[in-house]
């Protein structure tokens, strides 16, 4: 809570820079009458010294809190005695830390405290409480020191605009560069724990190995040494209940999309495309909760019915819904390729004698069909990075199957499993996630990439 | 004239209109079956539509009321306030599940054998003595007096009530006994029983018993997140959609910007989820389960569909704009801040709400750092631990109990209902702001 | 360069607007709309663009085997009329047709008219050359397909061979059948449409400004291939070149303003039209 109130102050401090470098500017050009002799208007010097107080202090506030947790605890660990540390892992050495962070703070603790325990803790108040404050008095000096400099600066000729403007643009620079800065940071923080997993087991065996039980590492507390991960069974899972996913999709969506964009009536289609498009806005734990709950047991029943064994989480259930959420994904996207394609098509076929469902056949969905193709690419990389509904509807058996009526397993709902629970960075049922989690960012990278540039090839054909 | 259609056999040329003639009939068979196909394929997505929310709000609408027991409570002074001082800690302390059980033992004086009081005290929820207490401390004046009080039945009794027991099945095949049945009857003959409008579901936490769940907890932990997300990626997003729209240079860095985002817009939500994980929590040291990590991860995930919304929206601004701001010999920054940049507002925040409608209804993500916790206390702020709305619906949709589906339903709705409320307002402010030029 | 009442009057001096405005409806068509051996006959016909009249009165025969011209300045409502010859005006909301256009004897606006049967036998060649985006092969083989007008792959692949040498293409595209009709130039491309229209057996053939996105030397050889096309077909053309109605059309009938003001032999109206406005228009007055 204190950082906010640190928050605030700034601000305050930046309010009166600004009013501060206004009046300066105004005084240092000689009083009002003679503001003309002001390279800028004084609005500018009372940013420039805003600027100057605000964003140094922010930016040393925002490293001091990044990194006063990790030299504390250092300095905490130093202390401790060697033989509460020694032979134990760096879990281990985790779980003693939380402890007196705990103790620290006065939350319930897990152990027995032990004196030693005890007295780091206190020394864990003692270093943050000086930390603390001196974080105040530095981000406090240093945004005095900033509006000092600032005041010092401002003269009639400092062109107070220009650098403002300068300060201005960076920011915005900084702000786009963040878009590739969280690129980088998926890219890396995966790759990086996924070197780990495969120094522990082989790409060969997870790639291409048929069985999948990574909970067998956990229970013999002998990280990697035991448990299978090989990740076919989740692929061949994924690849099902996308595939059921598209089989619904892609016929609804695309001639949903064709009807209502050349057949209806403008009425029909001003009522039906946006009621179709709300599938688009529900949240997927709602989709997640109908397959589970309302979709799943009328499949059992039904197989139940005619004879069949259908499992209570069974790939289709989780399918068929996951293709009702991808529906109107489709339907827009074949909306707007079929509306790229020109008038002139559609005439030259109809002078032809041709009626209109075989306009639409033999010439339309040609002549769209590269959109189209890149729209149902875009769809089939969203269905394979579902995740809440196969999470709720599609069950945790890896079964190497290709019955649909069987319960199956995907690369999303391992993800989940292996991360929910209890997490140690270092064993292989953790890392196991990050894994996969690389290789579904790799996948459905690539489908973008190539959708997204068929469909902008597309589109420049015809414009 | 009559040209004949080349053929190479030598007999009698047709004509071609005779061909085409002949062949109408199936051709406009074929048109009639295209088109039903068509009609049936918009049907098919209407249906679930209304298949959807039909079936969400017939199981969920039920659980914005909640079964009460009345009953004559005696809140005898010896029990509360032994001591008559009137001290809240006394008075707090106090055994007010006898003080219940006594009041509903009054009704059914007949039954003696304990494992059929137990049955009966079963019908009310657990949470009810709290409840009791927390009427009591509001007014000590009720102390020593008999008041006819609303009490708190237990989820099974409510599902009773709302008839989503069978009361005429097998009693193997349900879960509240013939006892208890020919009990809640009789309170009903005397009408100790009603359905009340149910304030604890908005006013409470989640808790493991149904009656006493309610999605206060998550709500507020879903508005800090929100919250927080807006403040941080809408002023980064339009910085951002400024650069690159009006003041990048052309070249192969921003072009790979572009197409970056454009790619981020598309990257799985659960891959942000793992990046927040491993970057935010691992790397940075921020907590697990609160709102601030929650935002975190959020920000990253909506700034793309905020760059993207906000390019748009610049780019609809004419030329001409710029070009009269910049003859009159305003700085581009001058040109943007004052003259573009107010035009392009408007659909500016019509993506940020739709990135923040998406975010709330996000959950994924928020799996992986640790918003699924099970928090009884409603969040005050951004660093406590909180759940979100989306996440209570995932964990209550793995309750067992059939009041929980019903609570589960009733939380969708809350869901979408804002979910229809940000978009509303978007399309509101679109059609409020939208300029033909 | 679109002709306004204002700037007609500016250059013809001798109307007011409100005279242009009241002549209108006495207006009577100067010369013989009618031909010695009909294909089309157009009676009295409206065309209206919801409550505006694009089309009003127009009466005139299309006859076999001769190429028609129709001229005009823009928004006179000649391509709105060749359009109503084959009812492709179907396809425009809010567009109706009034009068009498018959083919052959046969009313067709009907209600009972199949506007799919009308279309094979009166084809439509655009502005714009809009080949489909298939292979040169199916481009031309599309009507044929659609229709069933061929048993065998035998008879397509003649049918193919046939139209693309009547439209004079075959040499240029014999080897390369298989490759997208839209790789083809401007004029190859009209020329390819031409064929595809051709392979369907039309009696006759609608010309909307066929050339005006072709160079000279592409529009050439479109004339002249319109000029041996006559030997088999009726051709209405709509053209924006006067000398190009001279050189291709055996009639020619000028537009103004929605109204047909004269038709006549086309020598005869290049070299002695007798209505005020054809003479202004052709002799370059406005337009």
């Amino acid at each position: 809570m204190y950082a906010w109130i640190l928050i605030l102050l700034l601000l305050a401090v930046m309010a009166v820079a600004y009013q501060l470098g206004i009046r300066r500017a105004i005084s240092s050009a000689g009083g009002f009458s003679r503001i003309n002799t002001l390279h800028s208007l004084p609005a500018y010097y009372g940013l420039y010294a805003a600027l100057w107080a605000g964003i140094p202090s922010l930016l040393l506030m925002g490293i001091w809190i990044g990194f006063q947790d990790q030299i504390v605890a250092s300095l905490v660990t130093a202390n401790l005695s060697s033989d509460l540390l020694d032979g134990q892992s760096a879990g281990h050495v985790n779980l003693i830390l939380n402890d007196i962070k705990n103790l620290a703070t006065g939350n319930i603790v897990s152990v027995n405290v032990t004196p030693e325990i005890q007295a780091a803790a206190d020394q864990f108040a003692r270093l943050e409480r000086i930390a603390n404050w001196s974080m105040w008095l530095a981000v406090l000096a240093v945004a005095l020191g900033g509006m000092a400099y600032a005041w010092q600066k401002t003269e009639p000729r400092m062109r107070a605009r220009n650098r403002v403007e300068s300060i201005v643009l960076l920011i915005m620079v900084i702000c786009s560069l963040i878009a590739i800065l969280t690129t980088l940071g998926i890219v890396l923080s995966v790759l990086f724990e996924s070197l780990r997993f495969f120094q522990m087991i082989s790409p060969l065996e997870f790639f291409f190995g048929t069985e999948w039980s990574p909970q067998i590492a956990m229970r013999t507390d002998q990280v990697g040494a035991s448990g299978a991960f090989g990740a076919i069974p989740l692929f061949t899972g994924t690849l099902m209940v996308s595939l059921i996913a598209m089989l619904v999709a892609v016929p609804i969506g695309l001639m949903s999309a064709i009807y209502l964009s050349e057949y209806a009536s403008r009425h029909i289609r001003a009522i039906a495309k946006p009621v179709i498009e709300v599938l688009a806005g529900i949240p997927t734990v709602v989709y997640g909760f109908f397959a589970a709950l309302t979709v799943a047991p009328v499949i059992r029943d039904l197989g139940a019915a005619i004879g069949l064994q259908v499992a209570s989480e069974s790939a289709l259930a989780a399918g068929l819904v996951m293709g009702i959420m991808i529906i109107p994904f489709v339907s827009s996207l074949s909306d707007d390729v079929i509306n790229a394609v020109p008038q002139s098509m559609r005439d030259g076929s109809y002078a032809l004698g041709a009626t209109q469902s075989e306009t639409i056949r033999r010439v339309i969905i040609p002549a769209a069909l590269p959109g189209i193709v890149g729209g149902i690419l875009l769809a089939i990389s969203r269905a394979i990075g579902e995740t809440m509904i196969v999470v709720m509807a599609a069950g945790m058996a890896a079964n190497l199957t290709a019955n649909p009526l069987d319960s199956v397993t995907t690369v999303t709902v391992q993800i989940v499993t292996l991360l929910t629970g209890d997490q140690e960075f270092d064993s292989a049922k953790t890392l196991a996630a990050f894994a996969l989690g690389l290789t579904l960012f790799l996948v459905t990278l690539t489908l973008n990439i190539i959708a997204l540039s068929i469909v902008r090839k597309y589109r420049e054909q015809y414009e | 004239m009559n040209n004949p259609a080349p053929t190479q056999s030598g007999a009698t040329p047709r004509r071609t209109i005779d061909i085409v003639n002949a062949s109408l009939k199936r051709r406009y068979a074929q048109e009639r079956r295209f088109r039903l196909v068509g009609v049936f394929a918009v049907a098919l997505g209407l249906a679930f539509v209304v298949l959807l929310f039909t079936d969400i709000i017939s199981k969920g609408y039920t659980a914005f009321q909640q079964t009460y027991i009345r009953l004559p409570v005696t809140l005898s002074q010896d029990i509360i306030d032994p001591t008559g001082t009137r001290d809240l800690n006394a008075i707090s302390g106090a055994n007010y599940n006898k003080l219940i059980r006594d009041a509903l033992r009054q009704q059914f004086p007949e039954v003696t054998d304990r494992r059929e009081l137990r049955q009966i005290y079963a019908m009310l929820s657990i949470g009810a003595p709290q409840l009791l207490r927390e009427q009591v401390m509001a007014d000590p004046g009720l102390i020593g007096t008999t008041q006819e009080i609303w009490v708190l039945a237990d989820d099974e009794i409510d599902m009773l009530i709302k008839g989503n027991i069978d009361r005429h099945a097998a009693q193997s095949d349900r879960q509240v006994s013939d006892e208890t049945i020919a009990w809640v009857s009789r309170l009903e003959q005397q009408g100790r029983i009603a359905k009340h409008f149910n304030t604890i579901f908005f006013t409470h936490g989640t808790s493991r018993e149904p009656e006493l769940a309610g999605i206060a907890g998550a709500l507020m932990g879903s508005f800090y997140t929100l919250l927080l997300t807006l403040v941080l990626s809408f002023p980064i997003g339009v910085g951002a959609a400024l650069y690159l729209e009006e003041f990048a240079p052309k070249n192969r860095w921003t072009d790979l910007i572009e197409v970056n985002v454009n790619n981020l817009a598309a990257v799985p939500s659960i891959v942000f989820g793992l990046l927040g994980l491993a970057v935010f929590i691992g790397f940075f040291g921020v907590q697990r389960s609160t709102p601030l990590v929650a935002a975190l991860v959020m920000t990253i995930m909506t700034l793309p569909t905020i760059i993207i919304a906000s390019r748009v929206a610049l780019k609809s601004v004419p030329p001409s704009i710029r070009e009269a701001a910049l003859g009159i010999g305003a700085s581009p920054l001058q040109t943007q801040f004052h003259h573009v940049l107010p035009l392009a507002l408007p659909g500016m925040l019509t993506g940020a709400i739709i990135g923040m409608a998406r975010a709330l209804g996000e959950t994924a993500p928020l799996l992986m750092i640790g918003m699924i916790a099970f928090i009884v206390d409603i969040p005050h702020g951004f660093n406590d631990s909180a759940t979100v709305l989306p996440v209570q619906i995932y964990l209550w949709a793995d309750s067992p109990e059939r009041a929980f589906v019903e609570r589960t339903s009733a939380a969708i709705i809350v869901l979408l209902a804002f979910l229809f409320l940000m978009n509303l307002a978007a399309v509101l402010l679109r059609r409020k702001f939208e300029r033909r030029w | 360069m679109s002709a306004t009442i204002a700037t007609m009057e500016k250059a013809t001096g001798a109307m007011s607007a409100a005279e242009l405005a009241s002549a209108r409806h006495s207006r009577e068509t100067v010369g013989d709309f009618t031909t010695a051996n009909p294909r089309m006959t157009c009676r009295d016909v409206d065309v209206w663009y919801g409550s505006k009249q694009a089309i009003k009165g127009v009466s005139l025969d299309i006859g076999k085997n001769e190429v028609v011209s129709m001229i005009g300045p823009s928004g006179c409502g000649k391509s709105t009329f060749l359009r109503s010859l084959n009812r492709m005006n179907d396809t425009i909301v809010g567009c109706r047709v009034t009068g009498s256009i018959k083919l052959d004897g046969q009313e067709i606006y009907d209600k009972g008219l199949d506007p799919v049967p009308l279309r094979a036998r009166v084809g439509m060649v655009f502005q714009k050359p809009n080949p489909f985006p298939k292979s040169i092969y199916e481009n031309v083989a599309y009507g044929s397909r659609i229709h069933g007008l061929t048993n065998n792959k035998a008879e397509l692949d003649g049918l193919v061979e046939s139209s693309l040498q009547k439209a004079g293409l075959w040499n240029e595209v014999k080897d390369r059948l298989d490759q997208p009709g839209t790789g083809l130039s401007g004029g190859q491309q009209q020329r390819l449409c031409i064929a595809r229209t051709i392979a369907v057996s039309p009696e006759v053939i609608l010309m909307d400004e066929p050339c005006s996105a072709l160079d000279p030397i592409a529009t050439a050889i479109i004339e002249e291939l319109i000029d041996e096309l006559r030997q088999n077909y009726s051709i209405a053309i709509v053209t924006h070149s006067m000398q190009q109605a001279a050189r291709v059309s055996q009639r020619t009938a000028y537009f103004h303003l929605g109204d047909l003001i004269e038709v006549g032999e086309t020598n005869q109206i290049f070299t002695n039209p007798q209505h005020k406005l054809t003479e202004d228009y052709i002799t370059g007055r406005f337009g």
